[in-house]
């Protein structure tokens, strides 16, 4: 990985506040092609709220946002999956009463020639997507609040990978997840790493993610504590900044490093 | 892949009792199911009671009208309780809509373009439907993009298109109708007679049966596991039975012996010795509100803006994040309230001949209890165009049935009442069941 690449995303300067409450205050973040960033923080750090303004669902107040180096503006979920931005919500955002071929094409129906939801034809790839994810899945007629925690997550991860995605954004992706569903999702990002695709993956659990991320990248009180290679920091030296906001040597300190 | 999938929904069906792989095969809707039951028992019930009186031609054809008005509403109430709103304006909005619709046509037309123009009802109607589109927008850009609740909004415009209504003529009644617009009220001028009413049936089962066939090619098209055949020929043959028999029964209930007469005079028919017999067939207000609720199925399953009003209801923060635009289709849902109100509207209207101020009172809860009942739930994201109207059946067979009976109206209203309560009770007892 060589910095002198341009960036997949590049967040410069992100503020949003909440009625006087500054949840992200002026954080910058970037994002190369073919690595995980693992964004760090505990419960209210900002991290979540960071993600969600790059996923069109918070407008920032202040900053910028670059994709190939270019400025995007991106003002609502439509904008950002128009970048090629997908995310995969903590709360797997699926609507419960429809089923997994609906859900995976909520927003971007395939239609028939008459105009009309070609449902079939949904189904057909929602078969093949699930195929890969989760080859034992068959409950394509139901609700998808029917589903287990295990295949509702694995229909919000086909939502975000069926539409050739660029930049997928993960957050607590395994929160819900068993043993061996968690490993088939850290096989999942590998694979996608190696096609090219930038994943942000955003934990509070450091064990979670330290395998898995290329660089980590802590926030604390809404502000960016510092980033580091992995491989130039130790789990305790990550845990210090997410808990102290201690940047130790390996790292490049932000805003909110404390000296 | 298709070939595991096939054989795995094979093998899970096999340790299915033979009811139940019926139920599978068919994919029959068993909550529908259970509301037709319930339809048939209270028909069997007041049958009993009345002494044969309710399951005649004449009964039913008049059940069928009169229910048309309030079935036309309910399927736009659907999309709107899925969506986790509420409509309580639609009987005010019906009662001013049809005020408009008559002073256009009884007073401003005949002025205008002369009395008995043959595009005189057209012109009341769009005129109407026009009003109701523009009410069901107003009030639903101030729910979706201003946050007021539906509740509120509606409960205003259930008081404000109420007095509107009397406002138009200060209160008093407008009448004639123009004699083609009455049409739309039924009667034995408002219906196709027997011919046209056979056409219907069979166009209807045509439709029936190349609508299966097409689904089934669909599915074949990517080899997804189909229903077997029996169970295809089953669901066209019930389909085609119940549309035939329907027709038959609304082409067995004749004109009356008067207006025979009258007709017969007229077109220097002698009637000939025991009578002549022509039939109502289908009356034109029941072919509207079917139109009404085939053409708001398809919106509802078939297009995207039925698939995001049911993902909005399911779950309305879900809807935003995939870019579901969710506050224009709530305005659109309260629009195609607003024309369906405006075509209520006209269905009474011309049933009384007259537009009165008074016009669809209460009918706003009819709406919302005949949808309710035909299983649209409340907490949203749940219902159907067919429940609902199936449902306005069922609220208006109790009420024609008790006035068969003879009840007094304040008994009919409690047993109306008990009835709605009761129904939404066993249907949380079914939802629990098969959650």
């Amino acid at each position: 990985m060589t910095n002198t690449q341009t960036p997949l995303i590049d967040m410069e300067d992100i503020s949003i506040a909440f009625g006087g409450i500054r949840a992200v205050d002026g954080a910058s973040i970037d994002l190369f092609p073919g690595e995980v960033v693992a964004l760090l923080g505990h419960n209210g750090a900002g991290k979540s709220t960071l993600i969600k303004i790059l996923s069109g669902a918070y407008k920032r107040d202040n900053g910028t946002i670059k994709v190939n180096g270019e400025e995007a503006a991106i003002n609502n979920p439509r904008d950002a999956k128009a970048y090629g931005i997908e995310t995969i919500y903590q709360t797997l955002a699926l609507a419960d009463n429809v089923d997994t071929a609906a859900n995976l094409y909520l927003g971007r129906e395939l239609m028939t020639p008459w105009g009309t939801l070609d449902d079939v034809a949904m189904e057909h790839s929602a078969r093949e997507v699930m195929g890969r994810l989760n080859p034992r899945f068959q409950r394509f007629k139901d609700p998808v609040k029917a589903l287990s925690g295990g295949q509702r997550q694995s229909v919000a991860i086909a939502r975000a990978i069926l539409f050739n995605a660029r930049i997928l954004i993960m957050d607590e992706p395994t929160a819900a997840l068993g043993p061996q569903e968690t490993a088939q999702v850290g096989e999942l990002i590998k694979q996608l790493k190696s096609e090219g695709i930038g994943i942000f993956l955003i934990s509070h659990d450091i064990h979670d993610v330290f395998h898995l991320a290329d660089r980590v990248a802590v926030m604390k009180n809404g502000q960016v504590v510092g980033t580091a290679k992995v491989g130039d920091v130790n789990e305790d030296e990550v845990l210090g900044m997410i808990i102290l906001g201690k940047c130790p040597p390996g790292a490049i300190p932000g805003p909110g490093a404390v000296n | 892949m298709s070939d595991p999938a096939i054989s795995l929904d094979r093998a899970r069906s096999s340790e299915l009792g033979i009811v139940a792989r019926f139920f599978k095969a068919t994919e029959l809707d068993t909550r529908l199911l259970g509301m037709i039951g319930a339809l048939v028992i209270i028909w069997l019930a007041f049958q009993f009671l009345s002494g044969g009186q309710f399951l005649t031609p004449r009964n039913l054809w008049n059940l069928s009208v009169q229910t048309s008005s309030v079935a036309v509403m309910a399927t736009g109430m659907v999309l709107i309780i899925v969506t986790r709103n509420i409509d309580l304006s639609v009987g005010s909005i019906l009662g001013f809509v049809g005020m408009i619709m008559g002073v256009t046509q009884a007073e401003f037309l005949p002025r205008l373009i002369g009395f008995e123009h043959p595009a005189t009802w057209i012109i009341a109607l769009g005129v109407g439907v026009i009003t109701g589109a523009l009410i069901g927008g107003f009030q639903g850009f101030i729910i979706a993009f201003l946050g007021v609740p539906a509740f509120i909004v509606t409960l205003g415009g259930l008081l404000v298109w109420r007095g509107a209504a009397w406002w138009v003529t200060s209160g008093r009644t407008v009448a004639p109708m123009d004699s083609t617009f009455r049409l739309m009220g039924g009667g034995p001028e408002g219906s196709i007679g027997a011919f046209w009413s056979w056409v219907v049936g069979v166009v209807a089962c045509v439709a029936i049966v190349g609508m299966i066939v097409n689904s089934r090619r669909q599915r074949k098209r990517f080899n997804f596991p189909r229903r077997p055949i029996w169970a295809e020929a089953f669901m066209a043959a019930v389909g085609c039975v119940l549309v035939l028999g329907a027709v038959a029964i609304a082409n067995t209930y004749y004109w009356p012996i008067g207006i025979v007469r009258k007709y017969a005079e007229a077109n220097n028919i002698t009637i000939p010795d025991g009578g002549l017999f022509i039939s109502h067939g289908i009356a034109i207000p029941v072919l509207i509100a079917v139109a009404a609720g085939l053409i708001m199925t398809f919106l509802s399953t078939r297009t995207r803006f039925g698939r995001y009003v049911f993902a909005m209801g399911g779950n309305p923060e879900a809807a935003d994040l995939a870019g579901i635009n969710t506050r224009w289709v709530t305005m659109k849902i309260f629009i195609i309230m607003g024309i369906l109100c405006a075509i209520a509207g006209a269905i009474s209207t011309a049933r009384l001949n007259a537009a009165t101020n008074a016009q669809g009172t209460l009918d706003e809860l009819l709406t919302i209890a005949a949808a309710v009942i035909g299983g649209t739930s409340l907490a949203g994201g749940v219902g159907t165009i067919a429940g609902a109207m199936i449902g306005a059946v069922l609220m208006q067979s109790l009420s024609s049935g008790m006035v068969l009976l003879g009840l007094d109206t304040p008994l009919q209203n409690i047993v109306v009442g008990l009835v709605l309560v009761v129904a939404v009770w066993l249907d949380t007892i079914y939802r629990r069941r098969t959650a």
